[in-house]
This record gives C-alpha cells, sequence and structure tokens, in this order.
C-alpha cells in the first residue's frame, strides 16, 4: 500500500515536472521531446489508474503520433527558416 | 488518499499550467503543448475523480478515449494552420495587440 | 505585471478547485454497476467497448464525425510547403519498417477481435495502423498523400457512414442506435471494423497529407 503511494506521488512528480520543463524551455525541440516523456508518463498514470485502454491509446497516439506529428511540424518550421 | 484523488489532483495542477501557458507563451508550437496540457488534465480528473472510491468505471475511461483521438485530430489541425501561417508569412507567434 | 497577474489567477485557479475535490462527497449514482447491470444485453463482455459502442454510442458516433471533419479543414488548408528534404532510401531501414508494419497490421487486427472481450478495440487498433503508416512513411516506403482518390476517400468516410447507416436502419424500430439483443455483438463488430480503418486512415491522413510537401515542388 505505501509502496505504491509512493509510486503514485512519484509519478504525478514526474507528470508536473515534465510538463512545467516542456512549458518554460525556450528551445521548441526539446519541449517537443519533454511532451513525449509527457505523454509515456500519462501512459504509465493511465495503467495505475485501472484504464488499460486509455493506456493503450495513449501510448499509440499521445505519445507516438502526436509526437511524429510535432517534430515533422519542427522540421517544417525549421527548414523555412533555413531558406532565404 | 487513493490513486485516483492523487491523480485528480495532478490534474487540476496541469489544467491551471496549461492554461497559464496558453495565456502567457508567445510561440504557437507551445502553445498548441500548453493546450494539450490542458487536456490531458481535464482527462486526468475525468477519470481519477469518478474512481476517487477505487473501482474503476468504464464511463468515463469511454469518454476520455473518444477525448484522446479528438485531441490529437485538434492538435493536427492547429499545426496545419500553424505550418499556413508559416508559409504565409514567415511567423510562428500571432500579432501583438497593445491593449494597455 | 500581466505575468504575475495570469500565474496568480491560475495558482487561485488550482488551490480552489483541489480544496473543492478533497471535500466532495460521494457521488449518489453509481456508474459501474448500472454498466456491470446491462453489460448481459449490451452484446460485448468489456464494459469500455460496450459503452463506447453500445450505451453512448451517439457520442462515439458524432466523435468519428468530427475527425472527419478536421482532417477536411486541414485538406482544405493544404499546407503544400515543399521545404522538405528527401526521403531516405536506406534499404536496411526500409526493409526493417516493412517487417515492422506488417507485425504492426497484425496487432491492429488482433486489439479490434479483442475488444470484445478485453482491453482494446477499434481506437487503438485504428491508432497502431495509423502508427505503422507513419513509419512506412517516415522510412520512405510510402509516398506522402497529395490528392485523396475515389478509393480512399471512401475509406475515410466508411466509419462514419457505416455507424449512420445502422443507426438509420435502426430508427425504424424506435429509439437511435439501440441494438437488437440478439443481433448487438455482430452490428458492434461491423461498426468497429469500418471504424477501425477510418480511424486509421485519418489519424494517417492527418501525417501524411501535413507532411504533402515532399516533392510536390520539385
Amino acid at each position: 500500500m505505501t509502496i505504491s503511494l509512493a509510486f503514485d506521488l512519484l509519478l504525478a512528480a514526474a507528470l508536473l515536472w515534465s510538463a512545467w520543463r516542456a512549458l518554460v524551455n525556450q528551445d521548441t525541440f526539446r519541449s517537443v521531446i519533454l511532451f513525449i516523456v509527457f505523454g509515456l508518463l500519462l501512459t504509465l498514470a493511465w495503467a495505475r489508474l485501472a484504464a488499460p485502454d486509455i493506456a493503450l491509446a495513449e501510448a499509440a497516439i499521445g505519445a507516438g503520433l502526436t509526437g511524429a506529428l510535432l517534430l515533422d511540424a519542427i522540421g517544417a518550421l525549421r527548414g523555412k527558416d533555413r531558406q532565404p | 488518499m487513493s490513486s485516483g484523488l492523487i491523480f485528480a489532483i495532478t490534474g487540476v495542477v496541469l489544467f491551471a499550467m496549461g492554461s497559464a501557458g496558453m495565456l502567457l507563451v508567445a510561440h504557437l508550437l507551445r502553445r498548441i503543448l500548453a493546450f494539450n496540457l490542458m487536456g490531458s488534465g481535464a482527462f486526468l480528473i475525468l477519470v481519477g475523480l469518478a474512481q476517487r472510491g477505487g473501482t474503476p468505471d468504464p464511463v468515463p475511461q469511454a469518454m476520455v478515449l473518444t477525448g484522446i483521438v479528438v485531441a490529437v485530430a485538434a492538435t493536427a489541425l492547429a499545426l496545419a494552420l500553424l505550418r499556413k501561417l508559416h508559409t504565409l508569412n514567415g511567423r510562428t507567434e500571432l500579432p501583438r495587440v497593445e491593449d494597455d | 505585471m500581466k505575468t504575475a497577474a495570469i500565474v496568480i489567477g491560475a495558482a487561485a485557479f488550482a488551490a480552489t478547485m483541489i480544496a473543492a475535490l478533497l471535500d466532495l462527497p460521494p457521488s449518489a449514482i453509481h456508474l459501474p454497476r448500472l454498466v456491470d447491470a446491462n453489460l448481459p444485453v449490451s452484446g460485448v463482455t468489456h464494459p469500455v467497448t460496450a459503452v463506447l459502442l453500445n450505451f453512448r454510442g451517439y457520442d462515439t458516433m458524432l466523435e468519428i464525425g468530427v475527425l472527419l471533419l478536421a482532417l477536411l479543414i486541414v485538406l482544405a488548408v493544404g499546407t503544400h510547403d515543399g521545404a522538405d528534404a528527401a526521403p531516405t532510401a536506406d534499404p536496411m531501414l526500409q526493409t526493417f519498417a516493412r517487417l515492422a508494419a506488417s507485425l504492426m497490421a497484425l496487432v491492429a487486427v488482433y486489439l479490434l477481435w479483442a475488444g470484445a472481450r478485453q482491453p482494446g478495440g477499434a481506437f487503438q487498433a485504428g491508432a497502431v495502423l495509423a502508427a505503422a503508416a507513419v513509419l512506412l512513411h517516415l522510412a520512405g516506403v510510402l509516398p506522402a498523400w497529395r490528392e485523396p482518390g475515389a478509393l480512399l476517400r471512401s475509406g475515410l468516410a466508411a466509419g462514419f457512414l457505416v455507424f449512420l447507416f445502422v443507426a438509420m436502419a435502426l430508427l425504424s424500430q424506435g429509439t437511435l442506435l439501440q441494438y437488437p439483443h440478439a443481433a448487438a455483438g455482430s452490428l458492434i463488430l461491423l461498426i468497429e471494423f469500418a471504424l477501425t480503418i477510418s480511424l486509421g486512415l485519418i489519424l494517417a491522413g492527418l501525417f501524411l497529407f501535413l507532411s504533402g510537401g515532399q516533392g510536390s515542388d520539385s
């Protein structure tokens, strides 16, 4: 009981920390990486909440697809900057 | 304190953090991230609060499952608009309005 | 000044909300018990799938409609920036991507089939399919989508149309989306199958149409 409580508190702290770092970071690339980390931690949180359906969807969508979309957008924004 | 309540409180803090980020962050890509954080916070509140007694509740779980898929569609739409804005005038921020 | 006001406002909101959460009385309606009681008539044995496609099927139908709408707007905005590098043509990567994608397709079919009894279902299967398409695209096997052809269009709309058709067919019996008990299981599987295909294509399309600038201007 106490171990699972400690794990929950640690997971909540890690969620808040990664979200905070993703927001305040000036480098957008790092922000996106931290957001993907946040998505993976959120997957763990859904598993702790006994919601395996959401955990599956979050792992595939939140961490995978959103991450790919965001990274692709960064690539497009930066690629444009390099051209005159 | 059940894990449902812990994650509901985490969700509240995430939602507040995301809404402050929406208002304060100028770069639109990071504003989209803030919007996603708000959404994740709302999902955590929805499921965590319903399960604070400890029993899993399939109704909010199904709602959140649809919510996650809609959130990724909204993110993709926002990114498409951001990319269009960037192709048109090379900006990644909205023009600043001086109101005070 | 403005920053401080926003931060203080957000903190005050969070504090009030947490205080409210902590002394919330237990809810009067026990939803899990209601779901359990009605599970035998839903046609599936996994409660989340039962809620998604039977008890709250209306939400799911509108949800696939919203997704279709989002994809249409992405298509209308049209981001052909054409600034991306040429796709990689590493044969090792492509072979691996093909292998992984076929395994992912298998996983998607399993998730769809398992959804009736255990965690899984159309949403997860569709997401895995979309991820497989994105992987193939990033490895340079699958070119970006430019103009949706007739086959792709019907695939994108299939989920919503099948759902709508079932809803209309059942409307003659009285209430919207109330499946007859005997056919509930097979109707849900039919809808889930169409949903999986549409969801996979729409989610993949959100990525493949967006990065559709690749090689289009060259």
